[in-house]
């Protein structure tokens, strides 16, 4: 994997960052965070004591951008937005998203999970595809409609 | 062909400009509305943006592509506005003369009040960049494989390449990786990302997707299907750096190299285009310089959020709708009768200066009653990674300025202008105002 | 594999061999037309100027001369008998600076002897009234009125229909490989459609005919190389020159001109670079660069952010003295070889075929002339040419022209569907766009992809994913998405 170093944005913290918590010793350290919680993309400037905590925040125009950066620190979450197949409709395929996040590393477990599943038209917006997938919380909702064909 | 003189404002195109222009039109009273879009579905390209991003200002919610139309669609079936699917605008004149057709009603003539522009937008194609090498297939634009993918239900290939790191780009680099088809690598030319950088981070960055700036594309190879692709850094002139020639295999190759407003209609009309947008001329009221033809979204300037776009349309449509009241009782052509009219009040342009591409709308009609806000979107075109300050000089005089984090050529500026804005442009001497950002 | 038998065999169906074989098709013989793509007119005939040359350029005396002089004049019928966009537009050849203005005597005492009607030398003052856009360096111009432009796919196209309709057997797909001579005479190819025998066969292979040639043993000395041209289009709502213009000739050729299309947009080129594979029609960064530079020599004012298209061809040239070679075999019995068909061969094309025509005859081919043989072909209809109430008229009677597929140059749905039932089938995009001009505005067929796929797989009863650009090999789609 070659990013471009050249490319100004901090790095974005990967996958469970308490884990090495001990090594990392007990220095302040600076990171630009992009929140992913909304379009607007605020720059979050984030300052963590040597132990992952947050000692200062500031860029972000809300509060869901504190919470964004703590659970980025932690344990990163994404929305994943797809489609499934849909049977005998006028389309034949159907957006769907997961309305709330899940774990980073667990997207393309549900992406891969998605490509099975066909529905039969008609398909309503705001249908629930998958209830609460491996128990994680999240279900995975239709985000258009298809009629029937 | 009878003409149907019957409407007071006929919208073009079902997009979100459009969907909130007939909203709006149809709201200000007893206005008869026809929205005409060529697709046999609503919400211009939103059905086919099925990520995430969309509504933050409007519904304060991040919301899929087709969501953020479908909440528009659902108002307009409900309110009394006349839509016509599967229809194309054909021809447009400065008299307001409509024609449209279809497969089941042929060819149609309208005269409204007032019109609406809301055509949005076409790619830059290969030809436009000059791109060398063969013509074999596999060569697509970003946005006509997001409709194969998302729409018709079909992958152009197996392994990409992605020229261009625009927005559009971006979100096909993870779609296509969420099908379980490989990304190679997304390229640019320019030495900076030219889309939003939240989709770096979830469009590339999570996926592994290497981005490559300072790069482009110097051959395409392949006979009948697309082999491989060479490519080749840049210097700060842009041009090719002798020996950094990389041959990449592929069998696709994504363009996502920028989109243009579609305006052949308006040109038709007798509408100004403005050379930097390349979209209308339009004021504060989203009016062209065409009396009764207003215009709004991507069809005057490439918009980064459609919640703006809904915004403009919105304001087109009032005003459209005010135009068709206050001239069309009778059923005849009043094309000139409100040229003077529409005129009345005073205007100031907003002229992009220093590090401003693009400023819409470029004239402000000035309404010190406390009614009207305007909403001045800017486009710079410098990168400028620290706080900059946005003014507003009148001659040698700075009349206001605002604040920003940084200037960003992949982000709008907004800033509304309120009644204390107002004001100070009203005392303005000079009829241009020059915007900067320094 | 099949073998099929016939009383000449045309081979290679471009401009040159679509019209042998129309000319034959009035005669009660058995003809077929044979090429190995997946549509008529692939080759050069599908990328080059598309000038019906007036004939003043080649040297006086040579087949090209004579050729092109018939071939124009030939042309101003077939225009209306086969129903193929074109302007008459004639030809300007400008001369910059005063140190030119010499060389338009010579140029138009040439064209005197080519026997060229109408040549004239004009001033600057109406050389630059007729065209605007020109540079002021300009002194003076040869104004050849016969000249004009053509729609070049419309016309294989056309000439390839009219030989069908009239009873000309057309194998697409079919990719010559071996030849069988017997008793030095040639009796039969082969193809990857099968083998083909007959009496006669017309070698028009474009840029292939020598090694056609030498594949039956024919004249290993005649040797085609290959030159490309590259060409810009531009917006026509950018730039639009009014006419043909041409920079003064040098050895190398006709030089980098400036010219409306048939349709009205302006086009640059061509630039000539030798290239070793005779298939090499990419774009390169300094061919494109040149035609620009070269453009801007007589039109100053073209920017390279109004392109919209850009293409590009390879002229056949063949080492006879850079004559076309237009000759029955003096070695191998049955083969008529029609080789070096560079420019102008395609407005020579009409004139070619004649004189094939006669070469036959004389050959002792019975040539009894058909009854029912039809010279015209009726055009389909190009909804774009047509005003309001004409197309309100097409969409009552057929829907299908209500729905336009292609923005930019207004193509419906129904003139896809009549070119892919039409009596040479368009059976892939590009086939389509030769047509029907589809995706040749600013677009560039970004837009209307998905819906000519779609048609596509209709129409010819084939799944998405068999849909192709060109022919077998160039599908455009991998794969359904969750498949
Ligand atoms: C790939 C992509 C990703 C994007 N991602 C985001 C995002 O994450 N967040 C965000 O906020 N914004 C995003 N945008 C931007 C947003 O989608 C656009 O700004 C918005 O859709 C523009 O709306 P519009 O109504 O102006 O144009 P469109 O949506 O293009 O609608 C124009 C309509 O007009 C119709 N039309 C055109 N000509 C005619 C005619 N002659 N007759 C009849 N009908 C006609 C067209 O068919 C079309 O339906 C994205 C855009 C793209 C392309
Ligand atoms: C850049 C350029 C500009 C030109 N400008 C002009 C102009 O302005 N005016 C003018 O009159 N002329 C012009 N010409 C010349 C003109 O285009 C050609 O002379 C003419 O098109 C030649 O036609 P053709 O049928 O001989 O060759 P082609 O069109 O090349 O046809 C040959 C056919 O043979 C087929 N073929 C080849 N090998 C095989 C095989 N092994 N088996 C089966 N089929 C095979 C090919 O598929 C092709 O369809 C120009 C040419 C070029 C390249
Ligand atoms: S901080 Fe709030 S406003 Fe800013 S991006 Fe995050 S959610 Fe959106």
């Amino acid at each position: 994997m070659s990013f471009c170093e050249q490319f100004p944005v901090g790095e974005q913290t990967s996958d469970a960052a308490g884990a090495d918590r001990d090594e990392r010793g007990s220095e302040n350290s600076e990171q630009s965070i992009i929140c992913l919680r909304c379009p607007r993309g605020c720059e979050i400037s984030t300052t963590l004591d040597g132990y992952g905590g947050i000692v200062e925040i500031f860029g972000n125009v809300c509060k869901l951008g504190r919470e964004y950066v703590e659970a980025e620190i932690t344990n990163p979450l994404r929305i994943l937005p797809t489609s499934v197949r849909v049977r005998s409709g006028e389309r034949p395929l159907v957006p769907v998203w997961t309305p709330k996040p899940i774990p980073k590393g667990r997207l393309m477990d549900l992406a891969r999970a998605t490509r099975s599943i066909e529905l039969e038209a008609p398909v309503a917006i705001g249908q629930v595809v998958i209830e609460n997938w491996e128990g994680l919380g999240v279900d995975l909702v239709t985000s258009g409609a298809v009629r029937r064909a | 062909m009878t003409c149907d003189t019957s409407y007071d404002v006929i919208v073009i195109g079902g997009g979100p400009a459009g969907l909130a222009a007939a909203l709006s039109a149809r709201a200000e009273g007893n206005v008869r509305v026809l929205l005409i879009e060529r697709n046999d579905s609503l919400g211009g390209i939103l059905p086919q943006c099925i990520h995430n991003g969309f509504g933050a200002v409007i519904f304060g919610n991040d919301l899929p592509g087709p969501e953020y139309a479908y909440r528009y669609q659902e108002q307009v079936e409900a309110a009394d506005i006349d839509v016509m699917l599967d229809t194309m605008v054909m021809d447009l004149t400065p008299e307001r003369d409509l024609y449209a057709m279809n497969a089941t009603h042929g060819y149609l003539h309208y005269r409204p009040r007032s019109i609406i522009l809301a055509m949005g937008c076409r790619e830059r194609t290969r030809a436009q960049i000059r791109l060398p090498g063969s013509r074999c297939s596999g060569v697509y634009t970003a946005g006509t494989v997001q409709r194969l993918v998302n729409i018709e239900g079909y992958m152009p290939g197996r392994r990409f390449l992605i020229l261009g790191s625009g927005d559009i780009g971006m979100i096909m680099a993870r779609r296509l990786t969420i099908e379980g088809a490989e990304v190679v690598g997304v390229l640019e030319l320019l030495p900076f990302l030219t889309g939003l950088r939240r989709n770096f981070v979830q469009c590339l960055q999570d996926y592994n997707i290497p981005l490559h700036l300072s790069t482009t594309v110097s051959n395409i190879i392949g006979g009948q299907r697309l082999e491989a692709v060479e490519t080749v850094k840049v210097d700060e002139e842009l041009q090719p750096i002798p020996g950094s020639t990389e041959r990449i295999e592929c069998d696709s190759l994504l363009l996502s190299v920028g989109l243009i407003p579609e305006n052949e209609l308006s040109l038709k009309a007798g509408v100004h285009l403005d050379p930097r947008t390349g979209g209308p001329l339009v004021d504060s009221t989203m009016a062209t310089d065409v009396p009764g033809i207003y215009a709004a979204g991507n069809v005057t300037s490439i918009y980064d959020l459609v919640d703006y776009v809904s915004k403009a349309g919105e304001v087109a449509g009032r005003h459209a709708a005010r135009y068709a009241l206050e001239h069309g009782t009778g059923n005849g052509n009043n094309a000139t009768a409100g040229r003077d009219a529409s005129k009345a009040g005073a205007m100031v342009a907003i002229r992009p200066g220093e590090n401003v591409g693009t400023v819409i709308p470029q004239r402000v009609r000035i309404d010190t009653s406390g009614n009207e806000e305007v909403t001045l979107m800017l486009r710079p075109n410098a990168l400028i990674e620290r706080k900059v300050t946005v003014e507003l000089w009148d001659g040698d005089r700075p009349i206001m300025s605002f604040r920003e984090n940084y200037s960003r050529p992949a982000e709008m500026m907004v800033h509304t202008l309120r009644a204390k804005q107002m004001q100070a442009l009203a005392e303005a001497h000079e009829h241009e105002l020059t915007v900067v950002i320094q | 594999m099949q073998s099929r038998d016939f009383d000449v065999v045309v081979m290679g169906a471009g401009i040159v061999g679509s019209m042998i074989a129309r000319a034959l098709s009035r005669y009660a013989i058995r003809v077929a037309l044979v090429d190995r793509a997946n549509d008529v007119g692939t080759g050069a005939s599908c990328a080059n100027s598309a000038i019906l040359h007036s004939g003043h350029d080649p040297s006086p005396g040579s087949l090209k001369a004579e050729m092109n002089r018939r071939g124009n004049e030939l042309w101003h019928d077939l225009v209306h008998e086969l129903e193929v966009g074109h302007r008459w537009t004639g030809a300007m050849i400008i001369a910059l600076g005063d140190e030119q203005l010499p060389g338009l005597k010579k140029l138009l005492a040439r064209g005197t002897e080519n026997q060229i009607p109408g040549l004239e030398i004009i001033s600057r003052a109406e050389v630059l009234k007729r065209e605007p856009l020109l540079t002021p360096d300009v002194s003076g111009a040869l104004w050849t009125p016969t000249a004009g432009v053509i729609d070049p796919f419309g016309g294989t196209v056309a000439a390839a229909e009219n030989a069908v309709t009239n009873g000309v057997s057309l194998f697409l797909n079919a990719e010559i490989h071996d030849a069988l001579v017997s008793d030095g005479t040639l009796i039969a190819v082969q193809t990857t459609a099968g083998e083909f025998r007959a009496r006669w066969f017309i070698n028009a292979l474009g840029v292939h005919a020598d090694d056609f040639m030498h594949l039956a043993g024919d004249r290993p000395d005649f040797a085609i190389t290959a030159r490309r041209g590259e060409y810009f289009i531009f917006d026509p709502n950018r730039v639009q020159v009014q006419n043909v213009l041409f920079p003064m000739p040098t050895d190398k050729g006709k030089g980098i001109l400036v010219s409306t299309t048939a349709h009205g947009n302006t086009f640059v080129g061509p630039n000539a670079e030798e290239v070793a594979d005779k298939e090499d029609t990419t774009a390169t960064r300094d061919g494109m660069a040149e035609i620009l530079e070269g453009g801007r020599r007589l039109i100053p004012s073209l920017e390279s952010r109004d392109i919209i298209a850009g293409f590009s061809g390879v002229r056949a040239t063949g080492n006879a003295n850079r004559d076309f070679v237009i000759e029955i075999s003096a070695t191998v019995g049955g083969l008529l070889n029609v080789a070096g068909i560079e420019s102008p061969g395609y407005v020579s094309a009409p004139a070619i075929a004649e004189r094939v025509e006669g070469l036959l005859r004389n050959a002792g081919l019975e040539m009894v002339a058909k009854n029912e043989w039809n010279p015209r072909r009726p055009a389909r209809p190009a909804f774009k040419e047509l005003n309001h109430e004409q197309r309100s008229d097409l969409i009552r009677r057929n829907p299908n022209y209500g729905r336009i597929v292609c923005r930019c140059e207004n193509v419906t749905e129904g003139e896809i569907v009549d070119a892919i039932h039409s009596p040479v089938p368009a059976r892939d995009y590009d086939a389509i766009k030769r047509r029907c001009w589809l995706g040749t505005g600013r677009c560039q067929g970004s837009f209307d992809y998905p819906r000519v796929m779609e048609i596509l797989s209709r129409e010819l009863d084939i799944p998405m994913t068999a849909v192709t650009k060109k022919g077998p090999g160039s599908e455009f789609l991998a794969r359904t998405t969750k498949g």
